[in-house]
C-alpha cells in the first residue's frame, strides 16, 4: 500500500503538477489562437509574439513595482502587473488590427495573405520587445517559492517521497481556472459573446441580422490579446522570460489547437492538457516508480524512458503532425465556437 | 535594380571593408538559391512551405556525411548494429505502412494494430541499436565520436545534398501535401524542428550539438595562399597587405563557385518556367479544380514541385556549411532559415525568379548591414541626449535588434503596397 501511494507521489510530482501548470498555459495560448481562427479565418503565427509582448509588459511593471517596494507578500508581485500588461497587450493587437489587418479583411485576401502578414507581424512585435527588453534572461517572479515543499510533504505524510507545488504552479492553475470560466461565460451567455459564435458560424447571415462585424473582430482581439498576455505571463513566472523562446512555444500551442480541433474553446483547452500530459509522460523514467511497483527481483537497472527528454518539444511536433494526418479537424471537431 | 544592388556592395566594400562586402555576397548567393526553391514551390504552384530550415539542415548533413574523413573505430565499434537499427526502422514504417493501407475503414482496430507495429519496431530497434550508439559515441568522443564520412570532395556534397533534401521532402510531401495551406504551413514546420532535433541529439550520426569542426574545402586555405609567390606579387602590385589579399582570394574563389551554381538554377527555372510544364504549374496555382478537369494529376504535379524546391534548398545548405566549414545544427532558427527566407521572395516578387534572386541578395543585405545602420541612426537621433542617460544606453544597446523589427515592417509595407514584389511576375 505504501509502495502504491509513493509510486503516485512520484508521478504527482514529476508528472502530474508540472504537467497541470504547462498544460494551463498551452490551453489559454491555443485558445487565443482558436478565437482568432474562428473569428478572423487565419492562424496566427504573431501568437507567440504577443505573448513574449504581454510578459515583458508584466517584467517591466514588476519590477518597477518591487524598486518601489509593494509586494503581494506570499504571491508574486507579477500578479499586480498582470492587468497593466493586459491592457498594453490589448492596445497594441487593436493598434496592429487598424494599421495591417483590416486592410486585408476589406479587400477579402485569401487566408495565405493573412498567414504571411501573420508572419510580418511576428517580425516587428519580436523585434519590439527585444529592443525594448533586449534578449538576456529576466527571472521576475517573488513571493514565496513553494506551496508545499518536498520535506514538509514527507513529514505530514510520512511518505518516502516528496511532493512540491510551487507557487507559480499553483498562481498558473488558480489563474488559468478562472479565465477560462469567464470566457466561457462571456461566450455563452453574453449578448456580445453571443453575436462573436454567430459571426464565426456564418459570415453573411451575422451581418443580416445587424451584427456590426469591426466590433466583432474588435472584441476578439481583445480577448486573444488579454489571454496572450496572461498566459505569456505565467509562463515566464513558471520558467522565466527570454524573448526567443516564444517563437518555439508557438508550434505546441498550435499543437494544441488543433489536437483539439481549430475553431473549438473546448478543444483548445483539451489540446493544450493532451500536448502537456503527453510531453510528459512520453518522456518521464519511470525507473523509480516501477521500483516501487515491482517485486524486487524485478527492479528495473535502466530508466525505463520511452523517449530521452531531449525529445520533449519535437513529442509535440509530432502530436501535431500525427493529428494534422489523421484526424485534421481535431478531437473536438464540430463543436465550433 | 541589380544595378543598384552592386553600387549598394560597392559603397561596403569601401566604406566598411572588401572582406565584408564579399562575406555578404556570398551569402546572398546562397540566400538567392534558396529563394529560388522557395520561389518554385510558392511562386509557380502555391505550396506553403515553412520546412525551409530542415531541407537546409539536411543539406549541410550531406556536406559532413560526404567531406568527413570516416571513423574506421566508430564503425568497428558500433557500426553493423547501427545499420540493424536502420533497417529496422525502414522495416517497421513498411510494415505499419501496409497494415494501415490493409485495414482501411475497419475503425479503431486500424489505429491500434498501426500504433503498436510502430511501438514494437521502436523497442526492437532500441535494443538492437542502443549499445552500439553507445559503443560509437565513446570512441575518442572529444574529437570524433560519430561514424564519420565518406571522404569524398566536398563539392560533391552540393549535389548529395540536393539528393537528401530531395529525399526527404519526398517522404514529407506524400505525407502532408494533402493538407490546407495553412495546415501544409504548420506541419512542415513542425517537421523542420523535428529534423533539427534529430540532428541535435542524435550523436552517432554527426555529432549532434557538439558540432563539426574543420570541413574540408574546395578551394585553398589562406596559409597556402600567403606562402605562395604569385600572391605575394600581386599584394605588392596592389599595395595590399598579403593576408587581405589572400582572403579576398579565398573568398572571390567561393564567390565564383556559388555564381556557377546560381546561374545553373536560375537559367533551370527560367526554362521550365517558360515552358509548358511552368504553364501547366501556374494552372494549377490559379485554379485547381479546372486544372484537375483539364486532366493535370494537381497531387502528383504538387509533390513534384515540392520535391524540385526543397532540393535546391539542400544544395544550399550543404553549400552554406562548405563555406562555414563547420556544421552546427543549435545554429538553425526557423526565424533565420525559413521566414527570412520568405521575406526574400515575398519582397523580390514571388513568382519571378530574378526577383527572387534580387530579393536574396537586397534581404540579406539589409539583416546584416541594418545592425551598423540603427546603430548609426540611434546615435544619430540620440545625438542630443546626455551621454550617461539611461534612456541612450539602452536604446544603443538595443540598436541591433532594429533588424527584427526592420525586416517586418518591409514585409507588411511591401504587402501592403506592393504585393506583387519588386520584380513582378510577368504576365504571359
Amino acid at each position: 500500500m505504501m509502495d502504491i501511494l509513493n509510486a503516485l507521489t512520484v508521478i504527482g510530482n514529476f508528472v502530474l503538477i508540472p504537467g497541470l501548470a504547462y498544460g494551463s498555459q498551452l490551453a489559454l495560448g491555443a485558445l487565443g489562437v482558436t478565437l482568432v481562427y474562428s473569428v478572423l479565418r487565419f492562424s496566427n503565427f504573431a501568437h507567440g509574439e504577443m505573448m513574449s509582448f504581454g510578459a515583458m509588459l508584466s517584467v517591466l511593471v514588476t519590477f518597477w513595482l518591487q524598486s518601489a517596494g509593494i509586494g503581494l507578500g506570499l504571491l508574486p508581485t507579477a500578479l499586480i502587473a498582470l492587468p497593466v500588461s493586459i491592457l498594453g497587450t490589448i492596445l497594441l493587437c487593436l493598434l496592429i488590427d487598424r494599421l495591417v489587418y483590416r486592410y486585408y479583411r476589406q479587400t477579402r485576401a485569401p487566408n495565405v495573405t493573412y498567414l504571411i502578414v501573420s508572419i510580418g507581424v511576428m517580425f516587428t512585435i519580436g523585434g519590439l520587445v527585444r529592443f525594448i527588453i533586449g534578449p538576456s534572461d529576466r527571472i521576475f517572479t517573488d513571493g514565496s517559492r513553494f506551496i508545499i515543499k518536498a520535506r514538509s510533504f514527507k513529514e505530514m505524510t510520512g511518505l518516502n517521497e516528496g511532493l512540491a507545488i510551487k507557487m507559480t504552479q499553483g498562481v498558473t492553475l488558480a489563474t488559468a481556472i478562472v479565465i477560462v470560466i469567464a470566457v466561457f461565460w462571456f461566450l455563452n451567455k453574453t449578448r456580445t459573446g453571443k453575436s462573436m459564435r454567430a459571426y464565426s458560424d456564418n459570415e453573411d447571415l451575422a451581418l443580416l441580422s445587424g451584427i456590426n462585424p469591426e466590433r466583432v473582430v474588435m472584441i476578439t482581439w481583445v480577448i486573444a490579446a488579454a489571454l496572450a498576455a496572461i498566459a505569456g505571463t505565467l509562463y515566464g513566472l513558471d520558467k522565466s522570460f527570454k524573448p526567443f523562446t516564444f517563437l518555439q512555444l508557438l508550434l505546441p500551442i498550435f499543437a494544441a489547437a488543433i489536437v483539439g480541433g481549430v475553431g473549438s474553446p473546448v478543444g483548445a483547452i483539451a489540446g493544450g492538457f493532451v500536448i502537456a500530459f503527453s510531453e510528459l509522460f512520453i518522456t518521464f523514467a519511470y525507473k523509480k516508480v516501477l521500483t516501487y511497483l515491482l517485486p524486487e527481483s524485478l527492479a528495473p537497472e535502466s530508466l525505463m524512458q520511452l523517449l530521452s527528454t531531449e525529445y520533449k518539444i519535437a513529442l509535440s511536433f509530432v502530436i501535431l503532425v500525427i493529428v494534422l494526418l489523421i484526424r485534421p479537424t481535431g478531437l473536438f471537431s464540430g463543436k465550433t465556437l | 535594380m541589380f544595378a543598384m544592388m552592386a553600387a549598394l556592395l560597392a559603397i561596403v566594400g569601401i566604406f566598411q571593408s572588401w572582406n565584408v562586402a564579399l562575406t555578404i555576397v556570398n551569402l546572398c548567393l546562397i540566400s538567392s538559391i534558396m529563394t529560388l526553391g522557395v520561389n518554385i514551390q510558392w511562386g509557380y504552384a502555391g505550396l506553403v512551405n515553412f520546412g525551409m530550415m530542415g531541407f537546409t539542415a539536411l543539406g549541410g548533413l550531406a556536406a559532413v556525411l560526404i567531406a568527413m574523413p570516416p571513423v574506421p573505430e566508430a564503425w568497428a565499434a558500433g557500426g553493423s548494429g547501427v545499420m540493424a537499427g536502420l533497417v529496422i526502422i525502414i522495416a517497421t514504417a513498411i510494415v505499419s505502412l501496409l497494415i494501415w493501407k490493409q485495414l482501411k475503414g475497419r475503425g479503431a482496430k486500424r489505429y491500434w494494430l498501426t500504433a503498436l507495429s510502430i511501438v514494437i519496431g521502436v523497442v526492437i530497434m532500441r535494443l538492437v541499436a542502443d549499445p552500439s550508439i553507445a559503443a560509437i559515441e565513446s570512441v575518442e568522443s572529444a574529437r570524433t565520436g560519430y561514424l564519420g564520412g565518406f571522404g569524398l570532395p566536398v563539392t560533391l556534397s552540393w549535389i548529395a545534398g540536393g539528393f537528401v533534401a530531395a529525399g526527404a521532402a519526398f517522404v514529407i510531401g506524400r505525407i502532408s501535401l494533402g493538407l490546407r495551406s495553412d495546415y501544409l504551413a504548420i506541419a512542415t514546420l513542425g517537421i523542420s524542428e523535428i529534423v533539427i532535433y534529430v540532428l541535435k541529439n542524435e550523436d552517432w550520426l554527426a555529432r549532434g550539438v557538439k558540432n563539426i569542426n574543420g570541413l574540408p574545402r574546395p578551394v585553398p586555405y589562406e596559409i597556402e595562399l600567403q606562402a605562395s609567390q604569385w600572391v605575394v606579387q600581386l599584394a605588392d602590385m596592389l599595395g595590399a597587405s598579403v593576408v587581405d589579399v589572400s582572403t579576398i582570394t579565398v573568398k572571390l574563389s567561393y564567390a565564383g563557385l556559388f555564381t556557377i551554381v546560381l546561374l545553373i538554377f536560375l537559367w533551370l527555372s527560367e526554362v521550365a518556367l517558360r515552358s509548358p510544364w511552368g504553364r501547366m504549374m501556374r494552372a494549377i496555382r490559379d485554379n485547381e479544380v479546372a486544372a484537375n478537369a483539364m486532366g493535370k494529376h494537381v497531387t502528383a504535379r504538387h509533390l513534384q514541385v515540392f520535391i524540385l524546391g526543397s532540393a535546391m534548398v539542400g544544395v544550399a545548405g550543404a553549400m552554406l556549411t562548405t563555406l562555414d566549414g563547420q556544421f552546427t545544427p543549435a545554429s538553425y532558427q526557423p526565424l533565420r532559415f525559413t521566414f527570412l527566407i520568405w521575406v526574400m521572395v515575398i519582397v523580390g516578387g514571388s513568382g519571378n525568379n530574378f526577383g527572387s534572386v534580387l530579393g536574396g541578395f537586397i534581404v540579406w543585405f539589409f539583416w546584416i548591414e541594418s545592425e551598423p545602420l540603427g546603430l548609426w541612426f540611434i546615435s544619430t537621433i540620440t545625438a542630443g541626449l546626455a551621454d550617461g542617460s539611461a534612456l541612450k544606453t539602452q536604446l544603443v544597446e538595443n540598436a541591433a535588434h532594429m533588424r527584427l523589427m526592420t525586416m517586418g515592417i518591409i514585409l507588411l509595407v511591401m504587402l501592403r503596397f506592393a504585393p506583387q514584389g519588386l520584380l513582378p511576375e510577368q504576365k504571359r
